[in-house]
């Protein structure tokens, strides 16, 4: 009988890929994906496509804050670059969208290697502030720089096309999500059980002692803007063509309170706990329209009352998860986890 | 005279008004056991910062074998070969003890974000080299039952003896080692006593040694330099230092110097 996950030794512990999906999961998961669009609704597929769009961007700003500890208010920015070069790169120059998205995501990249400069002299609060200001000078650039981004109206972005076949439906750009939401998963899980991710939570628990064996603070501060920039611009791109239209206030600063959410509601410094997160605040509007839908019937201002509390219960689960549970959702269901394998001699 | 591995020459670091180290020069002979000692606040760890790079020496130079590091990053200086420890100790509080001594071994892997974000089959190879060794390390420590505990999750003499694994995960030439006793009990002092003469043994290193246990330093070292409010007072031999009357008179009042100095 298997009873729990003990490592006695060294040599059992070797198996640092354990949680490497076995190829017969893979291709099962893969396999499921693909079916998905096949069964959803047009209802679920918008959302898990908004799901899947989430996971890449909260596993980019769970790089810079949760595994780095830079905090950044910057990530609707990020996001916007990504989105705006990809709808101006398809729109204006006529890149195709395979290229645009990637193009786009390596602008985003050089744009955060840009914002990130003053992490290298701030920390903490201070840093949070400059990444504000990042926000708001994009936010800037965007309303104003008419000529390309057509200002506070924004513009429509026509659908991708692969081999000429339009992704013009819900079920069809959710394999364009979901064929980079896994790659995306897979190269950040991967990136985590090696140098350069054991570097990057070094340098947010102790950056002194990183320092001194030998890991430059400066590149990998540098380098977490970069990859989570990169993420959030392909996230960004991803957002352009699931809604088809790009316009300011989809970047706006809740955004990014909305992405920091995530984070600290999944599980900072967790890969799995970004998925959590952004499963989570994407359903959690979902459920409260379906219950307030119900309750039409019997009180017709629902709506109403749930739109105010959408934001309520958002900031009451931020402060829950900050105070009782700093680990998140991921923890959650690791505990649970653990607490089944072990069942019935859990003590 | 063996060639010099570290040198600092007429070194001087100002706080403000106060100068923390006063035109200190001293070098150190490759493969010894260098002692440096001073009352509280006498300047050694503003030494230690001048070295690894924390602090900006005001003026002076320092020399580690060709080079001349003065004015290096603290990065910098560990690459070319010089690790240390902390006062107060300094770990990875979440990662786990191998994790921990792991990171250091960072400057000798060759794999860059793309190669390692795809899983390549090399990156894998090269992550358990790298395990191999800094599990080796750990035993050679007697660190290696508790690899998988969170390195905060340690008393304070396991965390101190992890810091040590994971300096030597660099594979430096040279370590400085501030105060690695403090905190300890006598048989631990002991243990680490012998425990140092192992790693001098087995790694040829040089170590630079700020202790206060007077009978640790006496035992371990070959020569010892000796600070007072941020000046040299003394050079020499444990037994010459031991008999200096200025180094006598400096630690006389001080608890930890007077009884066995
Ligand atoms: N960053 C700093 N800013 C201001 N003063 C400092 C700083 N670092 C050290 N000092 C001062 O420099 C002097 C030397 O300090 P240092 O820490 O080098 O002493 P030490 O010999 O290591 O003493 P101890 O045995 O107590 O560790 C002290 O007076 C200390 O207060
Ligand atoms: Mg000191």
């Amino acid at each position: 009988m298997r009873c729990g996950d003990f490592r006695v030794s060294y040599a059992s512990d070797e198996r640092i890929f354990e949680t490497r999906l076995p190829p017969v999961a893979l291709a099962a998961l893969l396999a499921l994906l693909a079916l998905v669009p096949l069964v959803a609704g047009t209802y679920w597929l918008d959302v898990l496509n908004r799901i899947g769009i989430a996971i890449i961007g909260a596993i980019g700003l769970n790089i810079l804050v949760g595994f780095t500890g830079q905090i950044s208010i910057g990530h609707a920015a990020f996001l916007s670059v990504g989105a705006y070069s990809t709808a101006i790169l398809e729109v204006k120059a006529g890149v195709p969208f395979w290229l645009a998205i990637p193009l786009a995501a390596g602008l985003t990249s050089g744009f955060g290697l840009l914002f990130g400069v003053p992490s290298l002299r701030l920390k903490g609060l201070y840093l949070a502030i400059a990444t504000l200001a990042a926000h708001f000078i994009t936010a800037y650039v965007i309303i104003h720089w008419e000529r390309m981004t057509n200002g506070v109206l924004g513009f429509n972005v026509p659908p991708a096309t692969v081999f000429g076949f339009p992704l013009d439906s819900d079920a069809r750009i959710f394999y364009l999500i979901f064929a980079l939401v896994v790659p995306a998963v897979f190269f950040a899980k991967n990136l985590f059980r090696t140098k350069v991710g054991r570097a990057f939570i070094a340098v947010r628990d102790r950056d002194v002692a990183a320092a001194v064996i030998g890991v430059s603070l400066y590149r990998y501060k540098l380098l977490a803007f970069v990859i989570s920039s990169f993420y959030a611009g392909v996230a960004g791109g991803l957002m352009a063509h699931h809604s088809r239209i790009v316009f300011p206030d989809a970047f706006s600063l809740l955004v990014a309170i909305d992405y920091l959410a995530m984070i600290i509601i999944g599980g900072m410094g967790s890969i799995l706990g970004s998925i959590y997160g952004a499963a989570f605040m994407t359903l959690l509007p979902e459920v409260l329209k379906l219950g307030a839908t119900s309750l039409t019937g019997v009180y017709p201002n629902a709506f109403g009352l749930i739109a105010s509390a959408r934001d309520i219960v958002f900031g009451l689960a931020i402060i829950f998860f900050l105070m009782y549970e700093p680990q998140g959702l991921a923890r959650i269901w690791m505990r649970f986890r653990s607490f089944w394998k072990l069942w019935p001699y859990a003590y | 005279m063996a060639a010099a591995c570290l040198s600092v020459d007429d070194l001087c670091v100002n706080f403000g008004g106060l100068r923390a180290v006063d035109h200190v020069s001293f070098a150190i002979e490759s493969g010894r056991i260098h002692g440096l000692i001073g009352p509280n606040g006498a300047g050694k760890t503003t030494i230690f910062n001048c070295v690894t790079g924390f602090y900006r020496p005001t003026s002076g130079r320092v020399r580690f074998l060709e080079h001349d590091i003065t004015g290096f990053r603290p990065d910098q200086v560990a690459k070319l070969g010089i690790a240390r420890t902390f006062q107060n100790v300094q770990l990875f509080a979440s990662l786990s003890v191998l994790d921990n001594v792991l990171v250091a071994k960072h400057g000798h892997m060759r794999t860059g974000v793309l190669a390692e974000g795809l899983g390549l089959p090399f990156v894998r190879k090269q992550e358990h080299a790298v395990r191999d060794t800094a599990f080796g390390l750990l035993d050679f420590l007697g660190l290696a039952d508790l690899h998988r505990k969170p390195a905060a999750s340690l008393p304070l003499g396991h965390q101190k003896r992890l810091e040590l694994a994971r300096a030597l995960a660099l594979e430096p030439k040279l370590l400085l080692l501030d105060e690695p006793a403090s905190g300890l009990n006598t048989s631990e002092t002991q243990a680490l006593g012998e425990m140092l003469g192992r790693v001098r043994e087995r790694f040829a290193l040089t170590v630079l040694l700020v202790e206060h246990d007077m009978g640790l330093v006496m035992n371990v070292t070959d020569v010892i330099t000796v600070l007072n409010f941020g000046r040299k007072i003394a050079e020499g031999t444990p037994k010459d230092v031991q008999n200096d009357p200025e180094v006598i008179k400096a630690y006389l009042g001080e608890t930890a110097g007077a009884g066995r100095g």
